[in-house]
């Protein structure tokens, strides 16, 4: 990757012109060459990757050859759509709206996550909201494992830790999101003949915050390998509105607005960043305190979890392993 | 409680180890050898608040009270100690809580 300079403060900068570039030429070899696909599709969220994902697609196979999918549902922030179209109209790429809400309805999506929260909110039922959370790592010495916040109608709000089996029954259900979105993507593709982009930074690949066969599919990843803080610079280059680069990131899953940190990373993805990438670089912690504005132990922690999340996360990122080789088709 | 040490030493390697322990030892630290991640502690928390009919707060689901057997097996008996101080629910079953 085109770098600037090797202090742990600035050598996570990149030089946008020469990394937007390199990963054009690349995106046009997978799509045209490598897949012989005629474009690509992009799910766009009104987020900072997908955004930047659609702006480097469409510098590098041309705008009439990307796709861009918006796919709401009853718990998106209107903001998202808004924001995804502004995305398609500032590349003037073609696109398509597809309400997910009622596949998600069918498949018992809702109800399903309604009545996981229900084992240990009794009383959550129509008109409540909720998001789950985990406290932030600056502060909390205890594990971190996840709480569920649920807003009643009348406004009151509370805040319960899951049992296993409701936090795993609210994921089940929840992943039905990201798993329906991924199945629209591929019906355009299949129609288009085109290949599907995926969107996560590198924070999001290498930590798994990404549902398998939903979010996390894909036949090209062209930002995997960009910390978050590079994406933005990617994102400013390119020229993708401003108001979208300002939006804080949040997960758009829950009906309460949820930022990632809360749910994901314990950690703001500023701070996040840093030390992902001080771990990757061989940085010890005390060289990344100044740059992260962590304490030493704050960074060390970071380390350690991103040591064991790394773990936990192997089977996300595992692609179906074969009992033999089959050295035929590679 | 070498009744309890066993007891949840039989769960962790059941569940965590899937049966096989491999030297695995009692003081071993489970985020060490990456045993468990924040479902397996929810897994965890829920099994002991069933099994032992103890309360788990938020202030003690930390690595000193559930990082090891050793490390469970102090924790929960002494959470037992402290519910048999108090009023207790009928039926509920926990070896070695009085040793």
């Amino acid at each position: 990757m085109s770098r600037v300079a090797t202090s742990p403060a600035n050598a996570i900068r990149i030089e946008p012109a020469r990394e937007t570039e390199r990963i054009a030429t690349r995106i046009a070899k997978i799509v045209f060459e490598e897949f012989k696909r005629k474009g690509a599709v992009i799910g766009v969220s009104g987020g900072i990757d997908s955004s930047v994902v659609a702006f480097l697609c469409a510098r590098a196979l041309g705008k009439d050859r990307v796709h861009v999918l918006f796919t709401p549902e009853a718990d998106s922030s209107p903001d998202s759509l808004r924001l995804g179209r502004m995305v398609a109209d500032s590349l003037g790429a073609p696109h398509t709206l597809e309400d997910i809400s009622g596949i998600l309805r069918a498949a018992g999506c809702y109800q399903r996550r309604d009545d996981a929260i229900r084992l240990v909110v009794p009383e959550y039922g129509e008109g409540y909201k909720s998001k789950i959370v985990l406290p932030s790592m600056t502060e909390a010495r205890e594990y971190a494992i996840f709480s569920i916040v649920v807003q009643s109608p009348n406004g009151q709000i509370k805040k319960v830790r899951l049992t296993a089996k409701a936090y795993l029954g609210i994921l089940a259900a929840t992943n039905f999101k990201q798993r329906t979105r991924k199945m629209l993507e591929y019906h355009y593709a299949d129609l288009l003949q085109y290949a599907v982009a995926g969107t996560p930074n590198r924070l999001e690949y290498d930590l798994g915050f990404f549902v398998k066969n939903g979010d996390g599919a894909a036949d090209f990843k062209p930002i995997a390998h960009l910390y978050k803080s590079q994406v933005y610079q990617l994102a400013e280059y390119l020229g993708v509105p401003e108001e979208i680069r300002r939006r804080p990131p949040t997960t758009d899953t829950y009906s309460l607005e949820q930022s990632q940190e809360e749910f994901y990373f314990s950690l703001p993805l500023g701070k996040m960043d840093f030390c992902l990438y001080g771990k990757n670089n061989g940085f010890p912690a005390a060289d990344i305190t100044e740059a992260a504005g962590l304490t030493e132990e704050q960074v060390e922690r970071a380390y350690k979890m991103i040591e064991s999340t790394r773990k936990a996360t192997r089977y996300l990122r595992s692609n179906p392993i074969l009992i033999s080789t089959t050295g035929e088709v590679g | 409680m070498p009744d309890l040490q066993h007891e949840l030493r039989s769960y962790i390697v059941e569940n965590y180890l899937f049966g096989q322990d491999n030297g695995f030892q009692d003081g071993d630290s489970f985020w060490e050898l990456g045993l468990m991640d924040s479902t397996g502690v929810l897994e965890l928390i829920s099994y002991l608040e069933e099994k032992y009919a103890i309360s788990l707060e938020s202030s003690e689901i930390i690595p000193e009270n559930l990082d090891s057997i050793e490390k469970l097996t102090h924790f929960v008996s002494r959470k037992i100690a402290e519910s048999t101080a108090s009023p207790v629910a009928p039926g509920v079953h926990f070896p070695g809580a009085n040793q």
